[in-house]
């Protein structure tokens, strides 16, 4: 928000629309410094003695914004032209009170403009909270030790981060890229500029340096795309501080001090920075999550060689697949849906131990995945056949990641409805640190015309969850359109009374060689449910005979031992020197042997970035007048 | 507040300190010779002799050599080569590339497709532990994950020079 405050501040409101004690103001643009277009911001001035001291703002996220499919973080929109609301910088009210045209403009834009003007009184309320609080402080210790502390508490921001940075880090180059995928070539919604297989690549670069201040770079990223994906630089540079605060910073005062020792590079074209107001950005968390995924392996490889373990973590599973819907709701009102259960992903292994199953959510991770009674059943015409653990999704090490969770709803007493998928389904967005894997990628499944009310008439048994999509409960029960793939990101798709939608939400990565995984914590794994039986050996070298009577798996650890060395010795007969397999693969990458996303994405990186086409083409000798990469 | 002594770290580093400990060291201040005494730990569990200078990754540490020269090496003993050189290609590599490889680490449809991404693992080619796991798509360039400026960080941050 304070980016918004700056630009105020450089295009002179002050002059025009002016600025006085009790006006308030609003932004949600982007290119002004936001996120995306569901975070509506307000903010207020504080004035002490006829001068402008401070500002006070406060955000909302809301959900919904009016774009050309529904939900906060629309995905379908194709460009800033039909992704919904956009309130620049503007005067919205004088004497604390907002204008009635304001709020008739917003509330004739959305799906939901109760919820929108609830939020928008909340907003408000909290900033003449904070403001007389504030001035309640200035009258007791005087406006000039007020401006002082505002002056000190930066600096000590400053001061305190690069501390930090050199009690817990080690100077250096750390090279964390990830990557998102946006599989759209055979949508037929989409017009031909959006309708394309895309990979983008992120990769992240920083350096820690001896000055105690960071740098950080994603010069190589791909170019910005026809979708509602591109990102701010005020959104990437917010995202990295949300996890800085989490981290490094979690101790300290955070304010635009700590932006005088931590710098950025978002290159100009590209995904992270497109410079070009036609970009859509209303759901720029989908590459902004996977895009700094590699910000706690960056730290969390500064703390492994400095001591802190107990500070590590690989990273987070993204809270996909989001669930979007609208239609007509049981009370045969309209709806518009952002399921927020996606906050129950898994968070990445520690440093010495697992990570966390189903609780956590990068950009807010104190939520909580909600009731299904009070805050879904309610509003979104689906019931609730399940709600359970993911087994297998936490990526396998010797810490496992955190698992996530899925459910399964039935599509209830609605007159129509349109539901889609929002995740990852053809590339893994985080990785694992150490020797550990990755969490799961997502996937869709859905069975319409089915024959479930007939199943609950004759009170027969219904499925509760997919658990294995290989095993699914949901194929053995349930007759009917059956439909699972790796397309996790769809536009809105009609669905009927009586389907079936799978929500799946992702897990952690995990760190370190799995067959390091203490066996006894497989076998439990297994009797929790939190790991699928075949996976016990295949991954982790643990054989565990299940007793068929109760269910329980027991440890066989002589036949566990002797299984992992057998596996130790298989990686040094299927495995080549790395030497050798480049030789191999450099005739493939010269001649543009690659998928045409994939080669695209270089072309992409190599025409943005001069020093990352260069080191690329280094790397694997290419040629500089190669037609395959350009430039 | 907890006092953070070797015992701790070696219980970290063992993976056998309780919830409660660690929640402790986590809300506790970072103690400026953590570092020192992490070291020391770590020196103590290796059967070689070179001087751990930094590790870098699990198994993996920076060591000064009698020569002068500081390689990267594995717990087990196997030198890689100078660290500033990308460790991982001096490793050995399995490729995961096809969907019935995919399979053996994930359940269908919970992988990557393999047109898009592949999982390389990089194993040590001495005790075959597996150090890393890259997630990229084709053709991607092998990843440098960490290049620690090693005489900034002794000479600067700790205030005496790299032996």
């Amino acid at each position: 928000m304070s980016d918004a405050v700056k630009f105020m501040i450089k295009n002179d409101f002050e002059d025009n629309p002016g600025i006085k004690a009790g006006d308030v103001f609003c932004n949600n643009d982007v290119l002004a410094g936001n996120v995306h277009n569901c975070d509506i911001h307000t903010f207020i001035p504080l004035f002490w003695e006829g001068e402008l001291v401070s500002w006070i703002a406060g955000v909302t996220h809301v959900p919904d914004v009016g774009a050309r499919t529904p939900g906060s973080s629309p995905v379908g929109p194709m460009s800033t032209y039909d992704q919904g609301l956009t309130i620049p910088p503007q005067k919205i009210g004088e004497n604390d009170e907002v204008f009635r045209s304001f709020k008739d403009t917003y509330k004739r834009t959305s799906r939901t403009p109760l919820h929108l003007e609830l939020d928008e009184k909340t907003r408000l309320a909290g900033c003449i909270m904070i403001r007389e609080s504030i001035v309640n402080l200035i009258k007791e210790e005087g406006i000039d030790t007020y401006k002082q502390f505002m002056r000190e508490a930066i600096e000590n921001g400053r001061r305190s981060f690069i501390q930090r940075v050199k009690r817990m880090l080690i100077p250096g180059r750390y090279r964390v890229p990830s990557f998102c995928d946006v599989p759209w070539e055979d949508e037929k919604g989409h017009l031909p500029q959006a309708a394309v297989n895309t990979i983008v690549n992120s990769p992240l670069e920083v350096k820690v340096n001896t000055d105690g201040t960071i740098s950080t770079s994603l010069d190589g990223a791909s170019s910005w795309g026809y979708h509602t994906m591109n990102c701010s630089p005020s959104a990437l540079q917010g995202g990295m501080w949300v996890m800085l605060t989490q981290s490094l910073a979690d101790a300290e005062s955070i304010n635009d001090g700590g932006y005088y020792a931590f710098k950025q590079h978002f290159p100009i074209g590209s995904w992270s920075n497109p410079a070009n107001p036609e970009a859509g950005t209303a759901h720029a968390w989908h590459f902004l999550w996977s895009g700094l995924n590699g910000m706690f392996r960056f730290l969390s490889h500064g703390y492994f060689a400095r001591g802190f373990l107990e500070e590590i973590v690989a990273g987070y599973g993204t809270t996909t697949n989001i669930l979007y819907g609208s239609g007509l709701n049981i009370f045969g009102d309209p709806f518009a849906a952002t399921n927020m259960e996606m906050t129950g992903a898994g968070f990445g292994a520690r440093g010495c131990r697992d990570g966390l199953n189903h609780s956590y959510a990068m950009w807010n991770p104190e939520s909580d995945i909600g009731d299904i009674e009070t805050s879904w059943e309610l509003w979104e015409p689906m019931l609730y056949l399940g709600r359970k653990v993911k087994p297998s999704t936490g990526g396998a090490g010797k810490f496992r990641g955190g698992n996530g969770m899925e459910s399964l709803r039935l599509v209830w007493k609605s007159q129509f409805a349109v539901f889609q998928h929002v995740g990852h389904g053809m590339v893994f967005v985080n990785s694992g640190m150490f020797g550990g894997y990755p969490s799961n990628t997502g996937y869709r499944r859905s069975v319409h015309n089915t024959n479930v009310f007939d199943l609950i008439k004759q009170q027969r048994p219904l499925p509760s969850s997919d658990r294995d999509p290989e095993n699914s409960e949901i194929e053995k029960l349930i007759t009917g359109d059956h439909l699972i793939d790796d397309k996790a990101l769809t536009l809105p798709e009609p669905y009927a009374n009586g389907d079936i939608y799978l929500s799946v939400i992702q897990g952690g990565p995990g760190l370190g060689d799995p067959l390091e995984r203490v066996p006894g914590d497989v076998e439990k794994d297994l009797n929790d449910g939190q790991v699928l039986p075949r996976f016990a050996e295949s991954v982790y070298g643990v054989i565990a005979v299940k007793d068929e009577a109760t269910g329980k798996y027991t440890l066989d650890s002589h036949a566990t031992e002797k299984r992992r060395t057998e596996i130790r010795k298989d990686r040094g007969q299927k495995a080549i020197p790395v030497k050798s397999w480049l030789e191999q693969e450099k005739e493939r990458v010269i001649s543009g042997d690659l998928p045409p996303w994939v080669l695209r994405m270089y072309r992409e990186s190599i025409s943005l970035s001069t020093s990352w086409g260069k080191e690329f083409k280094e790397f694997w000798g290419i040629n500089d007048v190669s037609p395959v990469y350009g430039r | 507040m907890t006092e953070v002594t070797k015992e701790t770290i070696k219980k970290m580093v063992d993976a056998k300190i309780s919830w409660e400990e660690l929640l402790e060291v986590m809300r506790g201040d970072k103690e400026p010779d953590r570092f020192k005494k992490y070291l020391d730990v770590l020196q103590d569990r290796v059967d070689w002799d070179e001087k751990i200078l930094l590790p870098i990754a699990a198994h993996l540490y920076i060591v000064q050599k009698n020569d002068g020269s500081k390689v990267v090496k594995c717990d087990c003993g196997y030198e890689f080569s100078d660290y500033r050189e990308n460790w991982k290609l001096n490793a050995l590599i399995y490729v995961r590339n096809t969907v019935d490889k995919i399979k053996e680490i994930y359940p269908d449809h919970m992988g990557c497709n393999s047109e898009w991404m592949e999982l390389r693992e990089y194993y040590c080619p001495e005790c075959n532990t597996q150090l890393d796991v890259e997630a990229v798509p084709p053709g991607y360039p092998v990843v440098f994950n960490f290049l620690p400026d090693l005489e900034g960080f002794y000479s600067e941050w700790l205030g005496h020079p790299l032996s």
